[in-house]
């Protein structure tokens, strides 16, 4: 049997549909994902991967410069300009809209030489609209349930919170869009995460999807597009659905995805680019069938009770070495598996930790909250409210850095800027900023931070910084105290200080 | 794309799992808007430490490098393949890879060969006590061996796989669709978000 053959014989194994000169066999009940994946899937021939349709592609300055080459090196030009959506994000500084790092000004300069090359729509520093990608595609209703959704970085799986199948991808493969439109994708396999109960209430997504991630380990959903289900997601937002998607890539899912239900239309209505008028009700009676349905198969089920979540802070140098942060650090030797042993003690070395420290006896340094997992609007209204009337510990520095200058706007608006910088924190423009250590903002060798981002990885927010992750609650009340805590810690505040 | 069938060189013993993409290609290097020279990015913090195992002289020329599970998680990175390429790495082994990792080195053309977590300590084993052996992946029969008649099978995305194989580049297969892509255009919902430059 040919290799290619293999392939429709896999899919048969998992139960999936095989296309034969495009009669798909009629499926029983389906997914969600599975619905999008046949809407889109528009070449299914045997023994080949299927040629997915791309809806949207957005583009940022880091990497995108060698696909924009190879464009120019073959003489292709962008297929669709009008689905290609571009912003300055990772490497810009939030306090100036001066580029002062030479190697950073060349890649944006690539970036807009290139948008203006190839007719793309670009958001550039400091213009309205720009901001962090997967902050603002939602924010300018131009992610939309059913799209398919890819961007060249691995928290676009971000989008998949109002029901769009969103993935990143490589260099490589942003070329292939550029030029096509499409990507050849092999259907990953399917995994429902059923989330039952409800979150406590000083429990968020972020400590949620830390949890979830906590029990899988960094490699559980690898191969898997992951669909959240049950009642603690249905109570989400779909700011705090964002947050959980944003956070699949961490326990190695291709994507999330979150049904679009009732609270995804009321987000999406009146939004820039959100269908209006009759075509709003013929967007949402389509939107309206891509739940999924009852007795559909996944290929994986797994079970998590939200109501059993706590307030969490990683202690490691991955996303799934967290602990509640009432809690200790643990002791690498009562880990059950030798790598993760070995792992766990080369983390804590990194980390300057001791098993057996309470969490909320370790000072820190940096506070800061931003990124595309956790600098949203809500996101600020969490912080805010535990830093109204209060003052950050001395000796920390904190960073509040909107995901978008829409976000920054409405902050401004609402007094939020205010309530940050009484409290001694600076208030910035938008950006990646700190989540990874390429603008100017970087913690500093031997520096500890509580951060808001997706990864604690060795060196991520700058070379040798420790990184642990928390919620934005988690974030300001750390702030507050200048040890780990969550606003409980916090001693109550008196009158004057209460609006 | 150059197609890969077998290929036999100096293996390196990684003896770490979850490697991300930041410490494979840290973020400094991700400004540069070329596609070849990362070599140095290449663990470009833990190449810092003189013990690290890339810093031993009779690896100088290693090509395979055979690490622990998760190799490859986080961020999408494609100069993470491209700084092993570019250091000489034409094959990388290990019990689980990310799945964009995975992804872009088939685009690439470096192999990522799935063996169990047993194969990957042998591997370790044999190396460690043979400083400078070669190991051979050979992508035809998916199989990896080593010295001491160890002849082990391998796994791997049957479609990077192919790819692989033919050194195909998938734009051109692509485009052999181009009237299925259009047609499909012309049926798009006209209410699917798009958006013009100015």
């Amino acid at each position: 049997m040919g290799t290619l053959e293999r392939l429709n014989d896999e899919r048969r194994a998992r139960g999936l549909a095989v296309s034969v000169e495009g009669s798909t066999a009629v499926p029983g009940p389906q997914t969600l994902f599975d619905k999008i994946w046949e809407r889109q899937a528009i070449v299914r021939g045997e023994g080949e991967p299927d040629l997915l349709y791309i809806d949207m592609h957005f583009v940022h300055e880091v990497s995108s410069a060698q696909a924009f080459d190879g464009l120019r090196a073959s003489g292709s030009v962008v297929r669709r300009p009008d689905l290609t959506v571009a912003t300055e994000d990772h490497n810009v500084p939030t306090d100036t809209l001066e580029l002062r790092d030479a190697t950073s000004r060349r890649q944006i300069e690539a970036l807009r030489t290139n948008c203006e090359e190839f007719a793309i729509r670009l958001f550039r520093l400091g213009e309205p609209g720009q901001g962090i990608v997967h902050v603002i595609g939602p924010e300018m209703g131009l992610t939309q349930p059913g799209m398919v959704i890819v961007c060249g970085d691995s928290h676009t799986s971000t989008h998949g919170a109002l029901g769009a199948l969103a993935f990143g991808i490589g260099t490589s493969e942003l070329e292939h869009v550029l030029a096509t439109q499409t990507l050849p994708q092999v259907q990953p396999r399917s995994m429902a995460v059923n989330v039952t109960g409800s979150l406590p209430d000083d429990v968020t997504a972020k400590d949620l999807a830390l949890a979830l991630i906590a029990q899988t380990g960094t490699g559980g959903g690898q191969g898997y597009v992951v669909e959240y289900r049950g009642a603690a997601i249905e109570a989400l937002s779909v700011e705090e659905r964002m947050t959980l998607c944003n956070m699949s890539i961490e326990w190695g899912a291709r994507a999330g995805l979150v049904g679009p239900d009732e609270t995804t239309f009321a987000y999406l209505r009146g939004r820039t680019y959100a269908p209006s008028g009759e075509q709003w009700d013929e967007a949402v009676a389509e939107w309206r069938q891509l739940c999924t349905d009852e007795g559909a198969r996944f290929d994986e089920e797994i079970t998590f009770d939200a109501s059993q979540v706590r307030p969490f802070v990683t202690w490691g140098t991955n996303p799934s070495q967290g602990v509640p942060v009432d809690s200790v650090v643990p002791n690498p030797e009562h880990l059950a598996s030798a790598q993760e042993r070995e792992s766990a003690e080369r983390a804590l070395q990194y980390m300057g930790l001791a098993p057996g420290t309470a969490l909320r006896d370790v000072a820190v340094d940096v506070i800061f909250l931003g990124s595309c997992t956790n600098s949203r609007i809500e996101d600020l209204r969490q912080a805010a409210q535990v830093l109204r009337g209060r003052r950050i510990a001395s000796g920390v520095r904190m960073l509040v850095v909107p995901g978008s200058l829409a976000v920054k706007a409405q902050a401004e608006a609402e007094g939020l800027d205010r309530v940050f910088l009484e409290a001694g924190a600076q208030w910035r423009a938008a950006g990646c900023s700190m989540c990874l250590g390429m603008s100017p903002d970087i913690v500093s060798p031997g520096e500890r931070t509580a951060s808001t981002s997706n990864r604690n990885f060795e060196g991520r927010q700058g070379p040798r910084a420790r990184t642990h992750l928390v919620s934005p609650a988690v974030a300001a009340a750390t702030a507050i105290r200048g040890r780990f805590g969550t606003p409980r810690d916090l001693p109550n505040q008196t009158e004057e200080h209460e609006e | 794309m150059e197609p890969f069938t077998v290929h036999t060189g100096v293996g390196v013993p990684l003896r770490k799992s979850s490697i991300d993409t930041d410490q494979i290609a840290p973020s400094r290097f991700l400004k540069r808007t070329a596609r070849s020279g990362f070599e140095t990015a290449l663990f470009a913090s833990w190449r810092e430490d003189p013990e690290f195992v890339l810093n031993r002289p009779e690896l100088s020329a290693a090509s395979v490098l055979v690490a622990g599970h998760d190799f490859g998680i986080g961020s999408s990175r494609e100069i993470a393949v491209w700084s092993l390429q570019n250091y000489g790495f034409r094959a990388v082994i290990a019990p689980r890879f990310g799945d964009i990792f995975r992804t872009n080195a088939g685009k690439s053309g470096l192999v990522t060969a799935v063996v169990p977590e047993s194969t990957v300590r042998r591997l370790w084993d044999v190396l460690d006590e043979n400083p400078g052996d070669v190991i051979t992946v050979d992508l035809e029969r998916q199989l990896v061996l080593a010295r001491g008649g160890l002849s082990e099978p391998f796994t791997i995305d049957l479609y990077a796989r192919w790819q692989l194989l033919n050194g195909l580049d998938d734009i051109s297969v692509t485009l052999r669709s181009v009237e299925t892509i259009a047609a499909y255009e012309e049926r798009r919902p006209g209410w699917k978000p798009s958006i013009k430059s100015r």
